[in-house]
């Protein structure tokens, strides 16, 4: 492993160090460096990346082969009930206690987290308002819809007031309204409230919108970490691009004269040009290749172009 | 105003120190029991033969005709016997879906993402079988003791049989601790607590079949180590000092059937209470 790939030294709420996890003889994690900075971090990848994994292996779940962990700078093999009492996880598949109610299972949450009776019973009501579940905390929670679920697992984590949230996939199953408000409060705890927060997500909007920094992992290694702001600069120009004729070829043109491009879902593609070259480059190449191009727009680099750069060039 | 604008406060009060939290769980566990009609019903049928134990030893005392009432060391034995009948029911009724349906719920990652244990979990969960069992076992096992010589006004009863607190105390821990460990482990193999009822009466009926049909096959009755039930005897004929006849085995062998009891149980804890179902 070279130096590059190691802990960059800066204040962290999460370091790994060569941590890597199997499971049977495939690695989830393989030799996994990362730093997570204070504030809302989000941990990027495609379903199966090791993102889940990563959480898990934060929280003692699942022990690594071989690495080290720290978490609010205590030993994860150490002291874990420490930071488990700093910290709050909202998993990603529905998880509740059952037979409770809402506000019952949040002080529960509470208690179970060490806070006195009482305490947990008044956070409990406080934290349910917060979340939007007010009018509706004495209801069962077996009777909850998906997206009343996805809150009451933010309202536990949150009950006891940790230092650090781990949100795994937080708007799975929620419709769009519901979506924008979790995503708000989340955009509301990390930069009103004082709490850190790793936010585990394969939707890029939503990492985007909440957090500032970002570790994108692919295949159970990091594709690349760094500030948003910091990766979006790519250093050269975007352009949105849409030709007439075979596309793909042309995608492969455009490599191939070393530019950057990426499909979209529609049928435009994003091409990175690099700095000292313009869009004069592409229309010479299209001309080359006998292709019309029909839609050429100068964009700005977005959250998606870096982890198609990273998750891409692997 | 958005509903999140209601607020989120920092919390700045006490925090309980670490390794209290299996009481946190055992007693939201036992209140969650005594607000249930219908096991309050149970609890309810579990102390009658305390009740009718307490009037007969009332009548024995008060009444010279009643005599032929008054209990013996063995009176004690058969109360307790009696009541594992309860002791199976109320086994079933609360302990099937002590970890079942946290497993159903994926409440184990809820559990063990706060500052506890797996120990600590488990040691809640079976706190609360056990102070339920207690209650229809030792509690009263006690309590008739203090009642007969209550009802004597002399402790000429208790001088002479003083080996029934230890009697009393020792068989109820077994009997409690074997049922209930036993159901733990049942209860964290499957997520419906049916299927987990099914499988603890199928433990003890099969078992307890399975030896008869193997003693009158092979004619030795050492064949009672398969059975809970039978070992349960063995071990209660022993501390109550009520030997008729020879036991199907020695005490030893049925305390240690009991403890690889226990054992197993636990390993099969240790393997299924997890944060989290790695399938490789």
């Amino acid at each position: 492993m070279n130096e590059e790939q190691r802990i960059p030294v800066v204040p962290s709420v999460v370091q790994l160090d060569r941590v890597s996890v199997k499971y049977g003889r495939g690695f989830a994690l393989r030799e996994v460096s990362a730093a997570f900075p204070p504030g809302a971090v989000g941990l990027l990848g495609p379903n199966g990346a090791g993102k889940s994994t990563m959480i898990k292996a934060l929280l003692g779940f699942v022990i690594p082969d071989q690495g080290e962990m720290r978490v609010l700078d205590l030993d994860v093999k150490r002291s874990p009930l420490q930071i488990r009492s700093r910290i709050g996880y909202m998993p990603e598949s529905d998880a509740h206690i059952p037979g409770m109610n809402a506000v019952s299972f949040v002080a529960y949450c509470g208690e179970l987290c060490g806070l006195p009776r009482a305490d947990a019973m008044q956070r409990a009501h406080e934290v349910l308002y917060y979340v939007g579940l007010g009018e509706a905390r004495y209801r069962n929670i077996d009777t909850y819809s998906t997206g009343m679920k996805q809150r009451i697992k933010l309202a536990q984590a949150l009950v006891h007031d940790p230092d650090l949230l781990f949100l795994d996939e937080p708007t799975n199953g929620m419709d769009p309204k519901g979506r924008d408000e979790m995503l708000e409060l989340i955009h509301d705890i990390a930069h009103n409230k004082g709490l850190s927060l790793i936010l585990s997500s394969h939707l890029l909007p939503d990492v985007e919108y909440t957090c500032d920094h970002v570790v994108v992992l692919d295949h159970g290694a990091v594709a690349t970490q760094g500030p948003i702001a910091g990766l979006k600069e790519h250093g050269g120009r975007v352009f949105e691009l849409r030709v007439k004729g075979d596309a793909a070829a042309f995608v492969e043109v455009l490599r191939g004269a070393g530019l950057e491009c990426h499909e979209t879902e529609e049928d435009i593609m994003r091409v990175f040009v690099p700095e000292g070259r313009g869009a004069e480059q592409l229309f010479q190449l299209a001309s080359t290749h006998r292709m019309q191009v029909r839609h050429l727009r100068p964009s700005v680099p977005t959250l998606e172009d870096v982890f198609a750069h990273a998750v891409g060039e692997r | 105003m958005p509903i999140h604008d209601q607020g989120y406060r920092r919390y700045e009060g006490r925090r309980e120190p670490h390794g209290r939290t299996w009481w946190v769980i055992a007693k939201a566990g036992l209140m969650e029991r005594l607000r249930e009609r219908k096991f309050l019903g149970l609890l309810l049928v579990a102390w009658l033969p305390f009740i009718v134990r307490a009037v007969q030893m009332y009548l024995a005392a008060n009444i010279p005709q009643a005599a032929v009432l008054a209990p013996t060391a063995a009176t004690f034995r058969e109360f307790i016997d009696q009541q594992s009948i309860f002791v199976f029911f109320i086994t079933i009724y609360v302990g099937s879906g002590l970890i079942a349906n946290d497993r159903r719920a994926n409440a184990l990652q809820i559990y063990l993402s706060k500052p506890l244990t797996r120990v600590e979990y488990v040691a809640g969960k079976l706190a609360t079988l056990v102070m339920l069992l207690a209650a229809v076992t030792w509690v009263p096992g006690m309590l008739l003791l203090l009642l007969q010589m209550l009802f004597a006004g002399n402790f000429t009863f208790l001088r002479a049989n003083l080996f029934l607190i230890p009697a009393i105390t020792l068989f109820s821990v077994i009997l409690v601790l074997l049922s209930a460990f036993a159901m733990l482990a049942l209860s964290s193999l499957s997520k419906s607590r049916r299927f987990v009822a099914m499988m603890y009466a199928g433990l003890i009926f099969f078992t307890a079949a399975m030896y008869q049909a193997l003693r009158q096959m092979t004619g030795s009755r050492a064949w009672a180590v398969i059975s809970p039930e039978d070992v349960l005897d063995v071990v209660a004929a022993g501390v109550f000092r009520s030997l008729d006849g020879t036991p199907a085995l020695p005490m030893w062998a049925a305390l240690l059937v009991i403890v690889v009891m226990i054992a197993a149980s636990l390993w099969i804890l240790e393997r299924r209470v997890r944060g989290v179902e790695v399938v490789t």
